[in-house]
């Protein structure tokens, strides 16, 4: 072959990984920029730049006019939070989608989420908030997820399929016993409480809980990021993958426990938000790839930027807030029908 | 090199093979054949430790290059990429990929003569092409065992003669133990230094492929006559042919 011919296509592809990141940095930064200066009170978005960037020169100084508390107390955590969580969601689906073989498998399909759920419900239940919700939401995420773990070893091997069947009892004996929780919750105050977590929100957003969620999502999103390499190699045949020194084992465990760090901690600091785990990874592979050096980042993009767009929706489109989870279905269950059309003509094409 | 010694593996009532010693040192080239279900395949996963053994133990390189009958058949990923999973081995857990690892994944396809398939997508190859990427990314493991499992039985006539080719250089040199399966005696007189029959009644036997390719071996190992052929005239090359009944056994 010819050094042109060679050359040019390898020569597009570069400049598509190159154009197609700072776009997504873009997107976010601009979809986080709408979000902050959008809501009741709105601020012009150059307004928002001049308090941010007069905040990074004097980290000291304090909020004092209206529009910079509202900037700097109340939509910049929320904004961020609302984009660390959609980071997450979005990597844990991504990362299990790869480990599984499977683009339909997302946190839910484990069990993780209603593990979490059942934990955060009932320590709404007990009357606690803050640490040991979030303590609680993530500890149960992950005996959900070593129920399953347990279920499916069987002859001393974890197989594939065992672990999504067993992911699917554990979830449903979590959903059912939220349930419970919810039938002995006193109608007045804890069972409203429940429901409304349950649906997901970013409202009560502040800076405390915004540092409340970071280790979790942050060190979840670092395992991830660091195991890119390893879940393209986690992605073949198991012999296959042994064959070239992978553990299988052992190393879906690492993405298992990161999967449920983020997630857990999601579902403690926003209630149970479903379809980003599943949609966006399909929409940022359509996009980079199945390379997961490139999918992991280009999902925690997207997962970002898509998650402070629905809450932003969610906050603005009528006088209450609507539910995160009633609004991720309703814009992903579509967008997820659409893409998976996609997919399978590309599939058929290919 | 790369082997098992006093091996034994049954499963339930079915011997697979009891008390195998196999030994292939570097520099010679060892085929594996049986008929369909034999256990050809089981016993190369014990060999590469993926099979548990009853009895008796394997012994082997860290890293062996294996190149399995159907690979990575979902992944979209190029040629090179695929190639450099091969370097994955010695990366550790966090690793990545480096420049050279591509270099290297560059030279194992170099070396089987697919430079071409580099920024080819794997999902998009023809079964002769995937076969070569296989081939090359268990090259760019940098170990001197390789093991191949039925490397000819998906392909064409003419891809497996470019395999059989491949095999049989890159042991020209001498500093290799290759393994691989296959059901026919023709591959094994092609490059085969080396024969393990696994019998159908449960027996394995070994020996130079000269010794092992013989028309009553064969026929006992298929239960068809086989005969020898000569396509060039008498001093010519040699191959093996079944006597395939076909429509004649209608009528008999």
């Amino acid at each position: 072959m010819s050094v042109a011919l060679d050359q040019a296509p390898r020569r597009a592809r570069l400049a598509l990984r190159l154009g197609v990141f700072p776009a997504m940095v873009a997107c976010l930064v601009l979809a986080m920029l709408y979000s902050i200066s959008a809501g009741r009170f709105e601020v012009p978005w150059t307004r928002v730049v001049e308090i941010l960037w007069a905040r990074v020169w004097d980290l000291s100084g304090s909020a004092d006019t209206m529009d910079e508390r509202i900037v700097e107390l109340v939509r910049l955590p929320r904004v961020l939070l609302a984009a660390l969580s959609g980071a997450a969601l979005a990597v844990g689906g991504a990362a299990l989608q790869g480990v599984f073989r499977n683009p339909l498998v997302s946190p839910q399909v484990l069990g993780i989420s209603q593990g979490g759920a059942f934990g955060g419900a009932l320590a709404i239940l007990l009357g606690f908030h803050g640490v040991v919700l979030l303590g609680m939401s993530f500890v149960f995420g992950l005996v959900a997820l070593v129920l399953v773990g347990l279920l499916a070893h069987i002859n001393g091997r974890t197989e594939v399929l065992t672990v999504i069947l067993a992911g699917m009892i554990v979830g449903a004996f979590f959903a059912a016993l939220v349930s419970v929780l919810q039938f002995l919750a006193d109608p007045n105050s804890s069972l409203p409480a429940i429901v409304y977590w349950l649906m997901g929100s970013f409202s009560t957003a502040t800076w405390a809980r915004l540092g409340l969620a970071v280790p979790g999502m942050a060190l979840g999103l670092a395992l991830v990021w660091s195991l890119r390499y390893r879940l393209n190699l986690l992605a073949l045949e198991e012999a296959e993958a042994r064959s070239l020194g992978v553990n299988p084992d052992r190393e879906r465990w690492f993405i298992f426990i990161a999967a449920t760090m983020m997630t857990g901690t999601s579902v403690a600091v926003a209630g149970v938000i479903g379809w980003i785990g599943l949609v966006v990874p399909h929409a940022a592979r359509l996009i980079v790839g199945e390379d997961h050096r490139r999918l992991i980042p280009a999902s925690a993009l997207l997962g970002a930027a898509y998650l402070v767009l629905i809450d932003t929706l969610a906050r603005t489109l009528t006088a209450a807030e609507i539910p995160l989870g009633v609004l991720t279905a309703l814009i992903g269950a579509p967008v997820f029908a659409v893409l998976l059309r996609q997919h399978f003509k590309r599939a058929w094409h290919a | 090199m790369i082997g098992v010694s006093q091996a034994s593996l049954r499963f339930g009532a079915l011997r697979v093979f009891a008390g195998l010693s196999i030994d292939v040192p570097l520099g010679r080239t060892t085929a594996i054949l049986g008929p369909n279900g034999r256990g050809k395949t089981t016993l190369l996963r014990s060999i590469l430790g993926f099979q548990p053994l009853d009895q008796g133990r394997r012994h082997a390189p860290a890293i062996v290059g294996y190149v399995p009958q159907h690979g990575a058949s979902q992944a979209k990923l190029s040629g090179l990429d695929v190639v450099t999973m091969g370097r994955a081995a010695r990366l550790g857990l966090f690793g990545q990929p480096g420049p050279d690892d591509t270099k290297a994944a560059h030279a194992a396809l170099v070396q089987v003569g697919a430079c071409s398939l580099s920024d080819l997508r794997y999902d998009r190859m023809s079964g002769g092409q995937r076969q070569m990427i296989l081939i090359a990314r268990a090259l760019a493991t940098g170990s001197d065992a390789l093991v191949l499992d039925e490397p000819t039985s998906a392909l064409d006539l003419g891809n497996q003669a470019r395999t059989l080719a491949l095999i049989s250089t890159l042991n020209r040199a001498r500093d290799r133990a290759i393994v691989f399966t296959t059901h026919d005696p023709n591959h094994a007189l092609a490059v085969a230094d080396d024969v393990v029959l696994m019998m159908p009644g449960g027996g394995v036997v070994q020996g130079p492929v000269a010794q092992m390719i013989t028309p009553d071996l064969m026929a006992e190992l298929y239960g068809v006559p086989m005969h020898w052929v000569r396509p060039d005239g008498p001093q010519g090359r040699i191959a093996m042919l079944p006597e395939f009944t076909g429509k004649d056994a209608l009528c008999a």
